[in-house]
């Protein structure tokens, strides 16, 4: 049976067990109606023109694991941050696991999902922003169906969270192939601050697709720093549908670290509802074999003076192929916006390809808008230069290509999440150097 | 220490070298002037084994091994450093994580343990102060917005904290003011021992007052087609290089 068919035909039997409040049963309805009539994108739609997801909807997913597995703490703590104290929402083949978790309720709630949508008392949040940011698109539409765990996440205002929160998603190999879809809701009130690190990591290479969803509000003066670190194993595909929502003088960035996975699709969306609101999407992308990583981004400018910054570095090595899409809106509104983007590739093989392609629509007339994107090679005279200090061959490589993408990580507010990203990109080339530390 | 015989080079086929042939022994000190264009970068390219260029015939010897066959950081590990004409500017990687990286680098390629972090440190002072860099300088990134006297200042710090055997100096001197030249040549100068050997590419006398060469060789169109005493660079320095096209019959 087609991937498709048996999602929706699966549906009705999975909704029926679910005890959320009525409004929920709706939009999951709703969604997989939607979902059944655009079905999974195809290459023949512009956003997709570069993606194709025929490769990793072909494997037979479970779509409802069995629950046991006996993961422990040693299983997963290479994948954590682990050196810093942080609150952790822990999933195993997408069902929470309260031994790995540590979560609270003590001022702010850093919980899950499933609780939120069942229990009168999150109900609030729950109808004022559930699926409120998500798009119709097919792909949100189908998690919006079966949307059923996930991180929950509501700050209320004037919290300085100092601890951060981990979410992350393990997949164990119990299932031949398994297909995951997590749905996190993030809320940060007033003057409050929250920094997220997220990550999907299967434990073995049996095939895993994560078709996730995450709506962040920030309300006004919020400020919410999330961090992806996408490197996952060779048959691990994800579909990352990030929507956030800001309001006057709200603060958000968002860093995507690709260095793993299968195929990796980020849809990363910004809404500007306020005035004086700033939007950081950074990224670095390393990747080689025959990897797929695709940054999608959407920065929609509604209202005057405020500011997006877009800065997405990519390294393809053997066959490896990147694409990056952002888009721009600014509308007849926002005047005095100040929106950058720039999206800088290194080809490292004849056979890797980058798709760049900047999308600005711009409807004011006072705006600063600027875009640049480069397409290049190694700098074979710097490479000499190197080499003939004494440094060999891949390490310099490994130095130009490091130098090439770390001002990304200038923005990066955790130390930690520096060193470690640091780490990832030496042995993502393959090198035993320090870098600049 | 080095031996040059026969040595043809070429670049995207244009034969640029034509048959040199040199003879260094450790403890000397060899000036290389000629003409622009007459091959003097290349030569050095090709001692420090850059790829692009061919060689075509003929062989380099260091300490009595044939080094044609290896990489440019495996020269450098043997002893060979190259400071630059042009010296590349790499954003992104400051000049202390370069010279921590080169000296771990060609330690591991000698089978050493890296160098701990303070007797680094100690180093990095010791030739900072040697050649009177301001240690600020040295968390910029390499050579990135320097000038050009203190690019060619940075190549002898670099070439003071590696301690090669065969130094060639690629018209260090030209950027340079007075003073830095003054430094720069003292830098030079505390380096060499019996045991060393350095090769001074330059257009010009004024280095060699400091930097005393025991012979100097004329580069002409690929080919040595002079050598003689340090004053050589004298004459060549007064009378221009027309007497030599003359009578080499260039
Ligand atoms: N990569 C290259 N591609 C093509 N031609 C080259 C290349 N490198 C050098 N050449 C040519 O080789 C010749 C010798 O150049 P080289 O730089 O060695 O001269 P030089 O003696 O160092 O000159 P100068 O005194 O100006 O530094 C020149 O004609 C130059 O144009
Ligand atoms: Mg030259």
């Amino acid at each position: 049976m087609e991937l498709k068919d048996k999602l929706v035909s699966s549906f009705f039997a999975f909704e029926d067990h679910l005890e959320d409040a009525s409004p929920i049963h709706d939009i999951r309805n709703e969604a997989i109606k939607t979902f059944e009539q655009k079905g999974f994108p195809t290459k023949k739609e512009e956003a997709w023109k570069y993606t194709s997801l025929n490769s990793v909807l072909k494997h037979d997913y479970s779509l409802f694991p069995k629950t046991e597995n006996a993961i422990e703490y040693k299983d997963i703590k290479p994948y954590l941050i682990h050196d810093i104290d942080s609150y952790k929402i822990i999933f195993i083949d997408g069902k929470y696991s309260s031994h790995l978790s540590q979560t609270t309720h003590d001022g702010i709630d850093v919980c899950l999902m499933s609780a939120a949508l069942a229990k009168p008392k999150y109900r609030l949040v729950i109808e004022n922003y559930f699926n409120k940011a998500a798009t119709k698109d097919s792909l949100p539409s189908l998690n919006t169906a079966f949307s059923s765990e996930g991180a929950y996440i509501h700050i209320p205002k004037n919290k300085l969270v100092e601890k951060p929160i981990q979410i992350v998603h393990f997949s164990t190999g119990n299932e031949a192939a398994l297909m995951l879809q997590p749905r996190n809701l993030i809320v940060v009130d007033e003057n409050s601050h929250v920094q997220i690190i997220e990550r999907h990591q299967s434990l073995t290479d049996n095939p895993v697709l994560t078709n996730s969803v995450t709506e962040i509000f920030a309300n006004k003066r919020a400020i919410a720093d999330y961090y992806k670190i996408q490197n996952d194993n060779q048959n691990a595909s994800l579909i990352d549908n990030t929507f956030i929502k800001q309001k006057q003088e709200s603060h958000v960035s968002v860093h995507t670290f690709s260095f793993g996975g299968k195929l990796t699709r980020n849809n990363l969306n910004f809404y500007q509802n306020g005035e004086r609101i700033d939007s950081t999407l950074k990224g670095i992308t390393i990747i080689g074999d025959k990897q797929h990583v695709d940054h999608n981004t959407l920065v929609h400018h509604i209202e005057p003076n405020c500011e997006s910054h877009q800065d997405y570095k990519g390294i393809f090595g053997d066959s490896a192929t990147g694409v990056f899409n952002g888009q721009v809106v600014v509308e007849k509104e926002a005047q005095k916006t100040n929106a950058y983007q720039s999206n800088n590739n290194i080809l490292v093989s004849d056979k890797a390809t980058i798709n760049s392609k900047p999308q600005l629509e711009i409807f004011a007339d006072d705006v600063k808008c600027s875009h640049g994107c480069t397409i290049g090679q190694l700098d074979e005279s710097a490479m000499f230069y190197m080499r003939s200090r004494g440094i060999p061959e891949k390490e310099a490589r490994a130095l130009l290509m490091y130098a090439f993408s770390n001002n990304v990580l200038n923005s990066v507010k955790i130390p930690e999440i520096k060193q470690r990203i640091t780490k990832l990109i030496a042995k993502k080339l393959g090198v035993n150097i320090g870098f600049d530390l | 220490m080095l031996k040059i015989d026969n040595l043809h080079a070429s670049v995207e086929d244009k034969a640029i070298l034509k048959g040199i042939n040199l003879e260094v022994k450790a403890g000397e000190v060899h000036a290389i002037m000629g003409p622009n264009g007459s091959g003097k970068s290349t030569l050095a390219s090709v001692i420090a084994g850059r790829e692009d260029y061919e060689v075509e015939e003929g062989e380099i010897i260091l300490e009595g091994e044939n080094i044609d066959e290896l990489a440019a950081e495996e020269r450098a590990h043997k002893g060979i450093f190259l400071s630059f004409q042009y010296p590349v500017e790499i954003p992104g990687v400051s000049v202390t994580n370069f010279m921590k990286t080169a000296i771990n680098e060609t330690r591991k390629a000698k089978g050493l343990e890296e160098m701990p972090a303070n007797e680094m440190l100690k180093l990095i002072r010791e030739k900072s102060e040697l050649l009177e860099i301001d240690r600020k300088f040295l968390s910029r990134s390499l050579n990135e917005g320097f000038s050009g006297g203190e690019k060619k200042r940075n190549e002898i710090f670099q070439m003071a904290m590696l301690e090669p055997k065969l130094a060639i100096l690629d018209e260090t001197d030209s950027g340079l003011d007075i003073d830095a030249l003054r430094i720069v040549a003292n830098g030079v100068n505390k380096l060499k021992s019996k045991d060393n050997a350095v090769i001074v590419i330059t257009h010009y006398q004024r280095l060699l007052d400091y930097i005393v060469p025991d012979y100097v060789h004329v580069l002409h169109n690929g080919r040595i087609v002079k050598s003689g005493p340090k004053e050589l660079a004298h004459e060549l320095e007064e009378k221009g290089y027309d007497w030599i096209k003359e009578e080499v019959g260039a």
